[in-house]
């Protein structure tokens, strides 16, 4: 039992728990003027019969469900495809569609990383992200931080994402500004000849799309 | 050879979506994009013309002078028509 450590009283501050962590601060702070609009808005609509709470939990789960194993598995196809690959670098967003993933009205670009060029996504603005292919966005994604120093320091940001490239890489940083979303094609991994489609979308992870990172080598 | 373009250095209120960053700053057109409804009068609930977009790719020395950590390292963003000016 916590409460019977012999080391001390029994009307201890609660500052540590039994195994010696700081306890994490409860989330209750009060609604912001953002979250009240919000479920202001949301009761309205169910008032009036515009939405239920069932179409509104089942989209949550729609947006919840998609993850990066979308995009992942678009770059397989485009490595292992050429022609598919072609269609994909002149219109992202139709290539998607053809394989399935509705994306919905997205305008979406696709830059390819090779031997002498880097790509690297970020949106200074807010958040663009292209979530309908990725999933949502890693919460550093969205930091002023990352929006600062990813167009200021781009070189600096990889090496702190383990991405240490040569001065004679060309980085291009992509800042989403506007109405286009952007996916990196990664680099295909040396070695990966006789990998399937499949086995190859494995290697393909969520920051190697961002630009953050590069594919995972077998 | 690629059209030569400087963002207007504009400071109107409101919302917009050329970067403070890159106002007054050169570049070249990267491709075209099409017509997309105004944002500064989308971001108000206004009826918003459709306005020509454009990728626009900016040296980093030309955004960062002598601090840019490679000076051909690039840059593109999503620039509406109305804030660019041809050079």
């Amino acid at each position: 039992m916590p409460h019977d450590h012999p080391d001390h009283a029994h009307d201890h501050d609660h500052g540590l728990s039994p195994s010696g962590h700081p306890y994490r601060a409860d989330n209750d702070e009060p609604l912001t003027y953002w979250q009240r609009m919000e479920i202001a808005v949301r009761e309205l609509l169910i008032e009036k019969a515009r939405v239920s709470p069932a179409e509104i939990t089942a989209q949550i789960e729609v947006m919840d469900a998609r993850s990066p194993a979308n995009g992942a598995a678009v770059v397989a196809r485009a490595w292992s495809d050429p022609a598919f690959k072609t269609r994909l670098l002149a219109d992202a967003g139709a290539a998607s569609r053809e394989m399935g993933f509705d994306i919905g009205p997205l305008n979406l670009i696709a830059v390819e990383n090779t031997d002498s060029v880097h790509n690297l996504i970020v949106c200074t603005l807010c958040s663009c992200y292209p979530r309908n292919l990725l999933g949502l966005p890693p919460d550093w994604y969205k930091t002023r931080e990352y929006r600062s120093r990813a167009v200021r320091e781009p070189r600096a940001v990889l090496r702190e994402f383990g991405v240490d490239l040569p001065e004679s890489t060309r980085i291009r940083v992509h800042d989403s500004t506007a109405d286009m979303r952007y996916i990196v094609l990664p680099a295909r991994p040396a070695g990966t000849d006789k990998m399937t489609e499949a086995e190859l979308a494995d290697l393909v992870t969520r920051d190697a799309m961002i630009g953050t990172g590069l594919a995972r080598t077998p | 050879m690629a059209e030569r373009v400087r963002v207007r250095a504009m400071m109107p209120p409101g919302h917009v979506r050329a970067p403070v960053y890159l106002r007054g700053k050169e570049g070249v057109i990267e491709r075209p994009l099409g017509a997309f409804h105004n944002p500064e009068q989308l971001a108000y609930g206004l009826s918003a013309e459709k306005k020509p977009l454009y990728r626009v790719r900016f040296r980093m020395a030309e955004l960062w002078g002598e601090t840019a950590e490679n000076p051909n390292d690039t840059l593109d963003a999503e620039i509406y028509e109305h804030w660019l000016e041809r050079l």
